[in-house]
């Protein structure tokens, strides 16, 4: 099993070796509602933490996606193109975005695990 | 992804508590909390509307008598600050209209009906958008003669019920409105009340619009989600119904500085009025008539899935030409679609534009309204 971290954008970060695959949670995908686009990077562009990683539409407004963390994108889910629902079925599961092999593994360290992410949701109501 | 308004200042409609019992999110809209959508989300609830009866809560919205001696006496005195004919409304009748400023501006556009109670001869019933209503109120009271009196109506909720199956769902509740044409109201009776309906709405589809004393709300609402075809539906699909529908909404198509002609809106015009004049603006209007306007709302469908957003820059030949007023994604029309100002010459179906989404130029034509077809009962 991999480890998996939150970010304070809610995103999740499900590592494997050096290799970081990225959602965003169940509240975030709660939050926005049905989405209807999904844009997605460049495989092979870097990316820093708070960079825009990618851009999730739903009926009513867009919103961007930040990158949690540094590393170069090494494959995106382009189902998602085509089928952006898939993030509100599975926004934890079918529903990732991207994986980023990781520049600077240590910036995990600075993620929040689910005990702490459930208790940051709870605290911003 | 956070609401930044505060609850605390914002009004709530007599049916506050039946959305938040329905698990609906609720959010500042005009100034009222209101629910934005239900737990079924905004795709289902659009696509409910579209396919069975949507029932929404627009009691927001303002609502007023005009009350005068008699029909001739309001209807003129309302064609002095709109450009529909409103003395040739039979009891009963309502039409679509623009409160105009003097320079053809409008500062609201409205719903104008005869009222066809018993004993309200030379009463017109308007309905006006939320977010406009203090300031259109105003208006009329700063403009209206001594002998005509405007008496805002907030003790009446306002409900609508939408789609190809309201006819049938409300007519189980309320017998006779089965009966009511396209743009016709009457006085009905629920469970010992007395209610108005209209048939009209803001979808495009069949459907009415039921006022009802504010007590009576919740019976009604609660009455209405009882029948199978209906479900709640919130402001997020009432958003997403009207824009493929090709209907304005006021602050995004119309404010004080676009005319009638520019917002496309001409078809409310009847051609004695647009001859005669005798409303605010009246000379702009015909200007805009004889030599066209500078600017004109049309219908824009993007290429692709992304939508674009109301602001997005319209370019043409490299040139920026116009601006996005609404933009999102069309659940029936199955991508997304637009409405945004063009020059006039550009405003034909099939010709082609760019749209400036997130530094990209993305392909988009016009395209006829609406997007998808009205299904009016006439």
């Amino acid at each position: 099993m991999s480890d998996v971290k939150y970010s304070k954008e809610h995103e999740w970060i499900s590592v494997d070796g050096d290799v970081a695959t990225i959602g965003i949670t169940k509240h975030a995908a709660e939050q926005l509602g049905d989405l209807v686009f999904v844009e997605l990077p460049a495989v092979g562009k870097t990316v820093a933490p708070g960079d825009e990683a990618a851009v999730v539409e739903s009926v009513k407004a867009a919103s961007e996606v930040y990158a949690p963390l540094s590393g170069e994108v090494v494959e995106v889910n382009s189902v998602l193109e085509g089928e952006p629902g898939k993030v509100n079925e599975a926004p934890e599961g079918e529903g990732w975005f991207l994986k980023l092999k990781l520049s600077s593994p240590s910036e995990l360290d600075g993620l929040m695990d689910e005990a702490a992410y459930n208790a940051f949701v709870e605290e911003q109501g | 992804m956070s609401d930044s308004e505060t609850p605390q200042d914002l009004k709530t409609t007599p049916l506050s508590a039946e959305h938040e019992a329905l698990g609906a999110r609720m959010v500042p809209f005009a100034g009222y909390l209101m629910p934005v959508q239900y737990p079924a989300g905004i795709l289902a609830e659009h696509t409910h509307t579209r396919d069975k009866a949507g029932l929404f809560d627009v009691s927001h919205m303002g609502q007023a008598w005009l009350k005068g001696p008699d029909h001739e006496t309001t209807a003129a005195a309302l064609e002095e600050l709109v450009p529909a004919d409103i003395r040739s409304l039979e009891p009963g009748r309502q039409r679509y209209t623009q409160l105009l400023n003097d320079d053809g501006g409008i500062i609201d556009d409205l719903m104008v009906s005869r009222s066809a109670y018993p004993g309200t001869e030379g009463r017109l019933y308007l309905v006006v958008n939320a977010s406009r209503k203090a300031i259109d109120f105003a208006h009329l009271k700063s403009r209206l003669p001594d002998s005509i009196e405007i008496e805002e109506l907030p003790q009446w909720a306002l409900l609508a019920l939408q789609g190809p199956r309201a006819e049938a769902a409300l007519e189980t509740i309320i017998p006779g409105v089965a009966a009511l044409a396209f743009m016709q109201g009457a006085p009905f009776e629920f469970d010992g009340a007395a209610i108005y309906a209209t048939r009209s709405g803001y979808t495009g589809e069949d459907g009415y619009e039921i006022t009802v004393r504010n007590e009576h709300a919740k019976g009604l609402w609660q009455a209405l989600l009882a029948h199978p075809d209906v479900m709640p539906i919130g402001l997020g699909a009432r958003d997403s119904l009207r824009l493929e529908a090709g209907l304005s909404l006021y602050g995004h198509e119309l404010d004080e500085t676009v005319s009638p002609v520019e917002a496309s809106l001409l078809w409310s015009i009847p051609k004695q009025r647009r001859a005669e004049g005798g409303f605010p603006g009246a000379a702009r209007i015909q200007r805009e008539i004889a030599d066209g306007a500078a600017r004109k709302i049309a219908g824009i469908k993007p290429e692709g899935r992304a939508p674009a957003r109301d602001g997005t820059v319209i370019m043409s030949g490299g040139k920026e030409v116009g601006v996005i007023t609404s933009g999102g994604f069309g659940p029936s029309a199955g991508g997304p679609v637009a409405l945004g100002f063009v020059p006039p010459e550009l405003a034909k179906p099939g010709q082609a534009l760019d749209l400036m989404v997130r530094g990209k130029a993305l392909p988009a034509e016009i395209v006829k309204l609406p997007f998808v077809a009205k299904s009016f009962k006439r």
